[in-house]
């Protein structure tokens, strides 16, 4: 079968941007997400890249699914879009003809079941954070591909690969809820400091038997940030073309 | 005793002019008139106890047995039409396996009991005759304790502290109430359940009738096992004494 004079359909503009982007529109993004005693904390970055064009710079990818259950999504904002609706449908579904809310566990699990069989066509790697009165704050990171791990910190996404030195050597058990705020609002400002795909606010979100609290932070006003001492910097010119 | 039903009890698609639905009603005869059983919770295990008709000498020892599992966690008991009972165990099993299999962790009681409750409600809107059985589902839980659970031929599922069908369910229950069960622990519940089948037996129309016993408890890491038959002989032993003892005081 001959296939070379194959022309794919044009494809239509984005209404929101006028344009259908060259690159998909890609969540290139940082989750952090850390354990405390009552609950957990996932911080993100707000980011929406397409290529070099930053499709939004406000984005929410902290998306709640029940009070007591979140997921934070990187990777294709499509798949991972999708896939939380339905997994929000599911549980909506299981509550109300149990009467009883879904364990986070059991949340993981329908997740993963998404992610693992539609792996060859989906780019999304999740983290699911919640409450429940069976094990109380869990975090589940779901990577590629549609493994489940229970982590007591984590990081994902693009921006997370510049952190993860940062959280190794700042996390310690049994922090308080404000000590595990701070170390994620650090490590999303680091990461976002050095990654193209990572910027913009800094949301936190804290989970416990009280629902969902959510907080944005500007990481240019106000401080509780590491303190980056901007190097002066070195003329790229040969020394004998002075500046 | 039997209520006639001139034409509105012969499919459970009808119902009478009272507002019954007889068939289902008979399906609940079928199992009153069964071998007793009886489910004890307790402080921190459940027993189940069947006093089970051995129809002939030349059976194996436990041959259909009427205590089973639907995991390894939650016990079953069913009491009825036996093939009934095991149509509605294979049912219960293949739904705990699927829940395992989507959730990777076991199935918790209640919502396996109303599955069943469900699966057998079906069968009293008329497709096809009711289930003749009732089911035990018990199971030991640390954090929730010892739970029992009963679906009836109705589709009624319901969460028991203790319960009893069967032929002398009235009598049973009557001495299940005079237990102090939320003190009692296994061993203590074992020996009951033995003494109470003892004592609601009617020797005289009945022969050949044999105790099996189900358990599951915090001494058994919440696993549902069937006691071995020398343990349950152990148990009509201390029974058969107690009622002995009583005999004599009175």
């Amino acid at each position: 079968m001959d296939f070379s004079d194959f022309q794919p359909e044009p494809r239509k503009a984005i209404p929101a941007i006028g344009y259908y982007p060259g690159e998909p529109i890609s969540t290139g993004t940082t989750l952090i997400a850390c354990e405390y005693d009552g609950g957990v904390v996932v911080g993100t970055d707000s980011r929406t890249s397409s290529g070099a064009f930053v499709a939004s710079r406000v984005t929410d990818k902290i998306t709640p699914i029940t009070d007591f259950l979140s997921v934070c999504r990187s990777g294709s904002a499509a798949d991972t879009q999708c896939v939380a609706d339905i997994v929000k449908y599911y549980l909506e579904y299981y509550s109300i003809s149990e009467g009883d809310p879904i364990t986070v566990y059991r949340s993981s699990q329908i997740f993963r079941q998404f992610l693992y069989r539609y792996r060859d066509s989906m780019t999304a790697s999740v983290i699911v954070a919640g409450y429940d009165n069976v094990k109380g704050g869990q975090i589940y990171s779901l990577p590629l591909g549609g493994f489940v791990t229970r982590q007591h910190f984590t990081a994902s996404g693009s921006g997370s690969g510049f952190v993860h030195g940062f959280l190794d050597s700042q996390w310690k058990p049994n922090m308080t809820h404000e000590e595990v705020k701070n170390l994620v609002r650090q490590a999303v400002f680091l990461a976002t400091f050095r990654d193209g795909s990572s910027g913009g606010v800094i949301r936190l979100a804290s989970i416990n038997k009280n629902g969902t609290q959510r907080e944005l932070i500007r990481p240019d006003a106000g401080e509780g940030f590491p303190k980056v001492f901007e190097p002066k910097v070195y003329s790229t010119l040969p020394p004998h073309l002075g500046q | 005793m039997s209520s006639i039903g001139t034409g509105y009890d012969l499919a459970a698609a009808t119902f009478s002019p009272d507002g019954r639905i007889f068939q289902v009603e008979y399906a609940q005869k079928a199992v009153d008139n069964s071998g007793t059983i009886i489910a004890l919770r307790g402080k921190d295990a459940v027993v189940t106890a069947v006093d089970k008709v051995v129809a002939s000498k030349l059976l194996i020892q436990n041959a259909n047995p009427r205590v089973g599992n639907a995991n390894e966690y939650i016990g079953v008991t069913a009491a009825g039409v036996y093939p009934d009972c095991r149509s509605l165990l294979d049912y219960v099993q293949g739904e705990a396996l699927k829940y395992l299999q989507e959730f990777r962790e076991p199935i918790p009681i209640k919502k396996l009991a109303n599955n069943l409750a469900e699966y057998v409600h079906i069968f009293t809107l008329g497709i096809s005759r009711p289930f003749g059985a009732s089911v035990f589902l018990t199971a030991y839980d640390a954090q929730r304790g010892p739970i029992v659970y009963v679906v009836e031929p109705s589709g009624l599922a319901y969460e028991y502290k203790a319960w009893s069908v069967g032929k002398h369910r009235q009598a049973a229950k009557t001495e299940i109430e005079k237990l102090k069960l939320e003190d009692m622990d296994q061993d203590q519940l074992i020996k009951e359940a033995a003494r109470i089948l003892l004592t609601v037996r009617d020797e005289s129309k009945e022969k050949n009738l044999r105790i099996e016993m189900g358990l599951v408890g915090a001494a058994t890491g919440g696993k549902h096992i069937s006691i071995p038959a020398e343990q349950v002989l152990e148990a009509e032993r201390w029974a058969k004494e107690k009622l002995e003892e009583d005999d004599l005081e009175d």
